[in-house]
Formats: C-alpha cells, structure tokens, sequence
C-alpha cells in the first residue's frame, strides 16, 4: 500500500464551554485507506469531522490537506479542495426532487474546474450517480422529491451529493446508523467500491462488526482525547478501549 | 445486451419525467390547459388600464404596479432563497433618490437615470445587507427593516438632497399611458424572468441554500456569493420600482423610505400565496385598490383593512394562487377520470 500523506490534524482541540470536545487530537490519513473513527456517545466524533471541514472553528491545532494548510479555511473552500463530508442528521433539500439534489454540487466550482466547464447534462448525470450508488432497483425513486424518501435512500443520497463533487476524501458521519442489517448489507459494497475508486473514506461509526469490515485501521476516541490508534483488533484489546465501553472494574 | 436495453428504457423513463411540459404539446387541449392561465394574466394586466381609464384609477394602477414589484422581490427572497427581507422601503429610497438626484443635479433624463439607479441602487443594497447574509435567522429582516429609518434620518438630520422637503421639479413620462405600461410591462418581464431563474440550475442552488445552507457549503459553494447575488436580484426589481415612483411624481421625498413599502407587500404575499411569485402580484392587484376603496368608511378604514387581511389568514392561510392552482388541478383531473 502507498503510503502518501493526504490529511494530517496535528492536536486539534475545541472545547464548549467547559466541556472539551475535542482534546488535543492528531493522526495522519494515507492515500485510500478507509480510517474508522469510534468512541462511545459524546466522544467528539462529530466534533472532530466539523473541525477538519470547517464547520467549527478550532480553538487550537492544525489541519494540514496534501502539506498545504487547511486550518483556516472556510467550510466552502475545504470542500472545493476535494474535502466532502456527509451529515449525521439527515437534511436533503427536501422540495426538490432527489435527483435535482445532486445539481447543487454538480453546479461547483469545483466540478466546473474538473469536467472543463462543460458537463452537459447535469440532469443526465445526477440519475447516472443516483444509479452507482443504488438507485436502481427502482426507476421512479430518483423523481420522488426528496421529503418522501426513506431513511435508506437518504443516506444513499447524501453520499451521492459527496460523489458528485468528485472528492479526494468522504467523512462520513454515520452512514450505518439508523439503517436496517439489509440495507447495511447493500451498503458496504458501494463503499468498498468507493476506496477502489482511489477515494480515501473517514468513518465515523458505532456499527463496529460492519466497520471492521471495512477498515484496517481505527482511531478509538473517549471524552475528546485519542485513546487508541491501530488495526481493530488489536485496538479492542487495549485496556483503555475496554474501559471506555464497558466502564472501569470497581474492585 | 439485454441490460443495455433496460437501461436505455430506465433512461427514456427520466427523460419522460423531465420533459412532461413537451409532451404536453401533444393536443389542443393540453397545450390550451397550460397556457390558458398565462395568457389570462397577461391578458389581463395588459387590459387593466383600458377598463379602467379615470385619472384617480391610472394613478392607482401605477402605485398597484410598484408593489406587485416589491410583493415579487419579498416572495422571490422569501420562498426560493429562504431570507425574509423587509427591505422594500430602503429599495424605493435608494432607487428613488439616485433617479431623483441624478435627473435634478446632473440633468440626465429618464432613460438614463432608471437604469442608473436601477442597478446603482441595487448594489448599494446589497453591499449594505451583505453582512447579514451569512448568518440565517432574523438578522436580514431587522437590519433591512432598519436601514430606511437610518438613511431618512441621514437625509433630514444633515439636510442632504432637499431634506424633509425633497428635490420637486423632477422629469415626468410623456403621458399617462407610458405610466402604466412601463410598470406593468415590468412586473411581467420581472414574472417570467424570475420564474425561470427559480428553474435554472441557479434556482436550484438558492432553493438548496434555503432548504439546508450546510449541505450548500459542504458543496463547496460560498453560499454568502450565492445570497448576495439573490439579494441583488430583489434589490434591482425594487429599485426599479424606486426610480419609477420618482418620474412618476416628478419629486423625490422621505416618504419613499416609508414603511409601507416594506411592509405591504408581506400582506400582498400573504394574501396571494407565498411561493408561487403570480400571487403576491395578484395580492398587491387586489390589496392597494381594497385599501383605497375603504377610504370611504373613514376612520373605520384600518379595521376593515386589518379584519379581512386576518380572515384570510385563518380561512385561507396558503393564499389565493395556491388555492386556484390546486382547484385547477383538480379541475383537468376530474375531466380525465
């Protein structure tokens, strides 16, 4: 495996109030690896991916994209630079249609630079993606609007919206969460598909048997801090990750 | 070779769904079904000042146009880019003063000033509500509803362009029929303009911005540029209106920062049916006319005026077009079956 640096965080931190959200966090990202990002509820997962996209400014820490600094950048240009992220709630633009939703980053600047300002028809290619990503099955889904769609549809579309803005990087911020064992099953594939298309995948996820599947290497977090950073089984053996799931031994 | 095929009918099947609006063309019937309701306005606005051909309603028709402008820019903002701008009053000003001062100082007519203070007065809008664009919420609102007080204080505390008594004198339209068809050709252009930009691929990105701004950023999209460039929009419908008000009376005053401006065409809106842009125009057509046919219950006036605004509000709270459009609807349907 090629081992190219693409995303650095060097001890990020944020806190709200007296809580500290993120605590002194850092970890590299290499070329298509898929990084899982675990730790119990209120652990600063989301936190952290709000950070590296810019949704949340850092209280301290940097974040580097390819050696260059990202740190200061708004979320927009972050994402221009191939960052895209998913949301762990779900929020589509729910009075277009779902295929309508793609345009939005089809009409990029980003996608403008890459397809040579011209796309043709952006239409035609929102349905091509809506159907990479499991759209298929049937035809009139991606005309429905996108207030009337299930949850795992949902999800699917927010992934597409990160597709069509031809990223380097996906966070994904809990795309297993909320899905039946089914739907999960259907999902893995695309996402293995995804890292074989040289896309480098964060996930944030509490599904650990299906993100082992997945990943090779977990970064564990608990109150803020990286408590652990390795292949998952061994991380699960740590004694600190045991102590964050499952509580301390009162002896 | 067979999934090929399957494809490229699951492909047909987008496009039947995308393109509805051609097929369509198909019979007499449909095509009359759809444009029937366009050629009824157009129809009717055009007709108006005929029908009605007395000085006191000419007069009216003009004032009725200037709101349907400000009645489309609140809908636009409100319903397609999510911002609730009570800003009609600092448009009229700004648009009005620029025409006025420009026609009084400089001795431009009204060829000239319009487009001037049209896209001048525009942008000054718009650089003035910029820094409320990032932040959602009711910041836009209280900051346009402020900026008219503020800039009518300027003008009378420093007695800047005539102070309290106005810049009178000013450039008139040739007669009275240029009045009324220069705003109600407006009001159709800025119509069918803005309901086809709430269709383009632009459209969809300010629709994106007001159903979810994150999702817009995570796209890489500034959505402050995309807001501005809205807001832009709005502001050049307004102060188009502005500068027409100003030749329209041949003076410029305060009262064009007035908070009528901004505040009855929420009520046109409201009345019509936010979000279908034909309504908050057929609102303004059948509010500023209500408002001066009650003048004849004196003081009573505001009661009557108030009284049938909130009854509308309680019985039919969607509006007037989103009532007719659904009745329409169903209409073509109960035919079919």
């Amino acid at each position: 495996m090629s081992e190219e640096l693409l995303l650095r965080v060097s001890s990020a931190s944020k806190s709200f109030g007296g809580v500290k959200a993120v605590n002194n966090v850092s970890f590299d990202l290499f070329k298509g690896e898929i990084l899982g990002v675990i730790g119990p509820n209120g652990s600063g997962k989301t936190t952290l991916v709000n950070l590296i996209t810019g949704f949340i400014r850092k209280d301290s820490g940097k974040v580097f994209f390819k050696n260059k600094d990202i740190t200061k950048l708004p979320p927009h240009k972050i994402a221009d630079l191939g960052i895209a992220r998913t949301f762990q709630i779900m929020r589509p633009y729910h009075t277009l249609p779902a295929y309508k939703n793609l345009i939005v980053p089809l009409y990029s600047p980003r996608v403008k630079r890459a397809s040579g300002g011209k796309l043709g028809d952006r239409d035609a290619v929102a349905i091509d993606l809506l159907e990479e990503i499991g759209f298929e099955r049937d035809a009139y889904v991606p005309y429905k609007l996108a207030s009337s769609l299930p949850l795992g549809y949902l999800k699917r579309l927010e992934l597409a919206r990160c597709l069509a803005l031809r990223p380097e990087i996906i966070l994904c911020d809990e795309v297993f969460s909320g899905l039946s064992m089914a739907e999960i099953a259907s999902t893995i594939p695309i996402m293995e598909r995804l890292q074989m298309d040289g896309i480098t995948l964060i996930m944030v996820e509490h599904r650990l048997r299906e993100l082992f599947r997945l990943t090779n290497r977990v970064i564990v977090m608990n109150f803020g801090e990286k408590i652990a950073d390795g292949i998952p089984d061994k991380v699960m053996e740590d004694k600190k990750v045991k102590e964050a799931y499952l509580g301390t031994e009162v002896m | 070779m067979e999934s090929k095929a399957r494809r490229k009918e699951r492909l047909d099947r987008g496009i039947k769904v995308r393109t509805e609006g051609i097929y369509a063309v198909s019979s007499l019937r449909e095509i009359t079904y759809l444009l029937l309701p366009r050629l009824v306005l157009i129809l009717g606005l055009l007709i108006i000042p005929l029908v009605l051909p007395s000085m006191y309603w000419q007069r009216l028709i003009c004032m009725m146009g200037i709101f349907a402008l400000l009645a489309l820019a609140f809908d636009f903002l409100a319903h397609y880019v999510g911002i609730v701008c009570l800003g009609g009053a600092l448009f009229i000003g700004l648009g009005g003063y620029i025409a006025g001062i420009l026609n009084s100082s400089y001795g431009l007519p009204p060829v000239l000033t319009i487009p001037i203070a049209t896209l001048g007065g525009a942008l000054i809008s718009t650089l003035l509500l910029l820094p409320c664009l990032p932040v959602r919420g009711i910041y836009f609102a209280i900051v346009s509803l402020m900026y008219p007080l503020m800039i009518s204080r300027i003008i009378e505390a420093l007695g800047l362009f005539g102070s309290t008594d106005g810049l009178a004198g000013l450039a008139t339209f040739p007669n009275i029929w240029v009045d009324q068809y220069i705003i109600i050709a407006m009001v159709l252009i800025s119509l069918f303009a803005l309901r086809r930009l709430a269709s383009e691929d632009f459209g969809l990105v300010l629709r994106g911005i007001k159903d979810n701004d994150q999702a817009v950023k995570a796209s890489g999209m500034s959505i402050t540029w995309y807001k501005a460039q809205a807001v832009f929009i709005a502001s050049v419908i307004g102060c188009f209106g502005g500068a027409y008000l100003t030749h329209l009376y041949g003076w410029v005053g305060l009262s064009l920062f007035g908070l009528d401006f901004s505040i009855l065409p929420i009520a046109a809106s409201v009345l019509g049916g936010i979000g279908t842009l034909v309504g908050p125009i057929m609102g303004a057509f059948i509010l500023i006319p209500l408002s001066e046919m009650l003048r004849a219950l004196g003081p009573l006036r505001i009661v009557f005026y108030c009284l049938i605004l909130v009854g509308f509000i309680v019985f039919k709270p969607e509006g007037l077009m989103n009532y007719f459009q659904r009745k329409y609807h169903q209409f073509e349907h109960w035919i079919e079956v």
